[in-house]
């Protein structure tokens, strides 16, 4: 029987894991619950160290150690929990697409510190956006996104233990050929690949694989898997012969020099076939590559600016407030002063001979928590009208009140993001951020032109909105058009529709509550922008030939409270 | 405690090097700020120059790291005299670290178990005679930024909450580390540390083949790769060491003063603290190098570092300042 490619590939991935754990430090599954995540999970089961399910709010008493409260509370001396960085293992961080920067920051910190931890990254993420930390994605060997159907039926096979016990014993006795660092370095260049880990990473990876096939020394084959197990999803553009249109064009490391990586060994034989290590990959790299990475940045932005203050969490900080009794839980601290007001009284009464050694006795009923009140950030989503209605000369001055708006922005720390729509669809420039360069290079480089699809952009600001008040901010809407709609959903050009569409979307985007300005781009103002803003919601400000600065103050104006 | 990746052994990355090595000469410099791509060595540079440095002398016991008895803190009661050696403490911050372990914090297990008040130290109390170093600075909470930036410029931790009433002595240099893209620091904070340094990930082939080589015979063969660098640490060491002692001898002349004026002038920078650590920097420099008085070119060699941060900018300039810096210098040391 012929396994399809992808199990093989989740096999090897799985087995290198089981040899080396704490040097390949892990993999990411991207997959939503399917057959495939089931095989994978069931595989899982029977790797060597017991795999552990954390979950994205895990907190820092169950990752460290820490005080368990209510055992020392019966005691009466101080009972410690272990926590799971006491003890290395696997841990298997499910939805990890909604991990914070905060517990990136903490697993980065448990696996940096070679401790022999590997992590599992379970991924559901529905859209591209959502996915993991990069910076946690960056630490992990491999990723891998199953989409072959062949899949569904197959159950994934681990080696023997005998075997991996024997490729573990041996792991430190593989020896790798002067020649293969060179190569997978340079094989990195060729990928665009930046960091350094992925040629150390792929390095182990090649030893692993080696000593699970009983090799005394690293191989072409295993060198190959392993660069094909590593590589993919971490190239940044399709290697320089595929002469693709790409974006950017690259910064170009030179070539691979073949003869730097020949000189260690001097079997002429021995050169491995460069091409076909690229065509490998490149056969592996996935289709849309160029438009992924485009989401990839996109994503790295949101992710990062997730961590930078944005949750609301009632006890954690904030202004103070009040007391309040309470279980203690994860997420709550005790107030231990309000705690032992509270047992004072008590003292007295509560004193029977067993307990008459212990200073103070306090019941689980007496304990305080703490609460905190937390405004959360303000995130400003421009939603800019790109089409050719909207006028060139139009979209230069949007661009410049958009640009004095961000600095505003940034001197009162807001978020922002920005979308663009023209043509027939619309496009999220810019996820949330605080990054004004970022802001400012997307936005320098909107070109404008074609029709006018205003219900696409306000759906793409209505999700981002919504994705906004998943991670606690409080989204506004700041929508330049000039409200000729001409695209509806469906995409193809019909005035009525698109205008229904339009008004449907804003309706349902006033129902969600979010608060927003409309500023009518068109020249002479006119009934089809101040409609949108009704249903909108939203202030309506028309600026026939305003200039930046009009713009801006105006709308700065309109979102003060 | 896994072993540190030895300093010498670290491929390129040279500026990052001699920021860090500056800031052990002079601890007072306050701090350095790293900003580059994933996967350059910022962390293992921090961690490695700690293990590089000298052990320092500790009162057994004293959760503040004093040198001498009389200097621990009352709260802590400390009883022994003894004095030990400790590897120079780095201690991590992670991010979304809550306050009290920041400042530490009413010791809720003796409160609650004992009924008695006592202070559980927190993270500044053990980097103290340190370094404490923040990976992804620039997406730590706010309010964690402004404390840590307070502690930082005084050197004392004062708690008061919960009834307590602490302080202790917190001094220590201050390393961070981030990556541009996800987000900006306030100038605020910027200002705060004292050197700045852009990283990037070589982009010789060979050099990367280099680093690569060196950290696989580190994680297979580690006894004899870090016998094999360990004296060429020693010789950092050493030199760290000379500088030390040597530091207050540099001179410092006037000329040299008004061209750490005229730069700072020039490039017109906020406040004057640019000025002060252009000229503490500069004689780091010199008295690692072993020179008898600060020269120009010591100056030009530390200026990126030094200012480049602290260039008033206007939030939308793309221009790299650290080119900008290197222009006026050439501009106005000639």
């Amino acid at each position: 029987m012929t396994r399809p490619a992808a199990a093989t590939r989740m096999e090897r991935a799985l087995a290198a894991l089981a040899v080396d754990p704490g040097g390949l430090k892990g993999m990411v599954l991207r997959a939503r619950m399917s057959p495939v995540r089931h095989a994978f999970e069931t595989a899982l089961k029977h790797m060597p160290d017991t795999p552990r399910r954390i979950h994205p709010g895990i907190s820092d008493l169950q990752l460290f150690g820490g005080l368990n409260i209510a055992a020392s509370l019966a005691e009466g001396r101080p009972v410690r929990d272990k926590g799971l960085s006491e003890t290395p293992g696997l841990l298997v961080l499910t939805m990890a697409e909604r991990t914070g920067a905060d517990l990136a920051a903490r697993l980065s910190q448990i696996l940096d510190a070679d401790t022999g931890h590997a992590l599992v990254l379970l991924d559901e993420g529905a859209t591209a956006e959502e996915a993991p930390p990069l910076s946690l994605q960056d630490r992990l060997a491999f990723h891998i996104e199953p989409e072959d159907e062949a899949l569904r039926t197959q159950a994934l096979r681990l080696p023997a233990r005998a075997d991996l016990d024997t490729a573990r014993k041996s792991l430190a006795r593989i020896a790798v050929p002067e020649d293969a660092m060179g190569l997978l370095v340079a094989l990195a260049a060729r990928f665009g690949i930046d960091s350094l880990r992925a040629p150390l990473l792929a390095l182990r990876t090649a030893r692993a694989l080696a000593a699970l096939d009983r090799e005394k020394s690293v191989g072409e084959a295993a060198l190959m898997e392993a660069v094909e197990l590593v590589y993919p999803s971490r190239a940044t553009h399709f290697p320089a012969e595929a002469e693709e249109p790409a974006m950017d064009p690259p910064p170009d490391t030179p070539p691979p020099p073949d003869d730097a990586a020949d000189d260690g060994s001097g079997k002429g034989a021995d050169k491995l076939p460069d091409e076909i290590l690229v065509q490998a990959i490149a056969a592996l790299l996935p289709p849309d590559l160029l438009d992924r990475l485009k989401v990839a940045r996109a994503a790295q932005e949101r992710a990062a600016s997730s961590g930078a203050g944005s949750k609301r969490r009632g006890n954690r900080r904030g202004r103070p407030l009040p007391s309040r009794p309470g279980r203690p839980s994860q997420q709550a601290r005790i107030d231990p002063v309000a705690t032992l007001r509270t047992a004072a009284p008590w003292q007295r009464l509560r004193r029977t001979p067993q307990n008459a050694h212990r200073p103070v006795i306090i019941h689980p009923s007496d304990i305080r928590l703490r609460r905190f009140e937390d405004r959360s950030d303000r995130l400003l989503i421009f939603t800019v009208d790109a089409s050719g209605s909207s006028a060139v000369a139009r979209l230069a001055e949007a661009k410049g009140a958009v640009e004095l708006m961000l600095a505003q922005a940034y001197a009162r720390r807001d978020h922002v993001a920005l979308i663009a729509f023209r043509g027939d669809g619309a496009e999220l420039l810019l996820s949330p951020t605080r990054s004004l360069v970022q802001a400012k290079r997307q936005l320098s480089s909107l070109p404008g032109g074609g029709g006018t699809p205003l219900a696409a952009g306000l759906v793409a600001a209505s999700n981002l909105a919504q994705h906004a008040r998943g991670r606690g901010m409080s989204p506004t809407l700041v929508l330049l058009t000039d409200g000729r709609a001409n695209i509806p959903l469906s995409g193809t050009p019909d005035r009525a529709e698109a205008r229904q569409d339009s008004e449907t979307i804003a309706a349902g985007l006033a129902r969600q509550g979010v608060p927003g300005v409309l500023v009518d781009t068109a020249n002479r103002p006119a009934e089809s922008a101040r409609s949108i803003a009704v249903r909108l919601g939203a202030d309506y400000l028309a600026l026939p030939r305003a200039d930046a600065h009009r713009i801006s103050a105006s709308v700065t104006a309109a979102l003060e409270p | 405690m896994t072993l540190a990746f030895p300093f010498s052994a670290i491929v390129g990355q040279d500026t990052m090097k001699q920021a860090l090595i500056l800031t052990a000469i002079d601890p007072g410099l306050g701090g350095v700020l790293v900003f580059g791509d994933r996967g350059t060595g910022k962390s293992t540079a921090v961690r490695a120059l700690a293990a590089l440095l000298p052990p320092i002398e500790v009162v057994e016991g004293c959760p503040v790291n004093a040198a001498r008895p009389e200097d621990c803190p009352d709260w802590a009661e400390v009883r022994a005299n003894k004095i030990v050696k400790r590897p120079t403490p780095v201690v991590d911050l992670p991010l979304g670290v809550t306050e009290d372990r920041v400042t530490g914090a009413l010791d809720i297990e003796r409160a609650l178990t004992q009924g008695e008040k006592s202070f559980e130290p927190g993270l500044l109390a053990r980097a103290n005679r340190g370094y404490l170093y923040i990976d992804e600075v620039n997406l730590l909470e706010d309010h964690i930024v402004d404390l840590l930036l307070d502690v930082a410029q005084s050197g004392v931790n004062a708690v008061e909450r919960e009834g307590l009433s602490i302080r202790h002595a917190a001094r220590f240099v201050l390393v961070g580390s981030g990556n541009p893209e996800e987000g900006e620091l306030r100038p605020q904070l910027l200002d705060r540390f004292g050197l700045s340094v852009e990283v990037t990930s070589p982009t010789d082939i060979d050099e990367r083949i280099e680093v690569i080589r060196r950290r696989d015979a580190f994680e297979t063969d580690t006894d004899r790769f870090m016998t094999k660098w360990k004296r060429q640490d020693g010789k950092i060491r050493k030199a760290i060491l000379a500088a030390r002692d040597k530091l207050r001898a540099t001179e410092s002349s006037d000329a040299i003063l008004k061209d750490c004026a005229a730069l700072s002038l020039a490039l017109g920078t906020d406040g004057l603290r640019g000025e002060l650590t252009l000229l503490r920097a500069a004689r780091a420099l010199a008295a690692y190098e072993g020179a008898p008085a600060i020269t120009r070119d010591h100056l030009s060699k530390v200026a990126p570092l030094a200012l480049a941060h602290r260039l008033r900018r206007d939030p939308l300039d793309e221009a790299g300042s650290v080119t900008r810096v290197s222009r006026m210098v050439a501009d106005v040391l000639g």
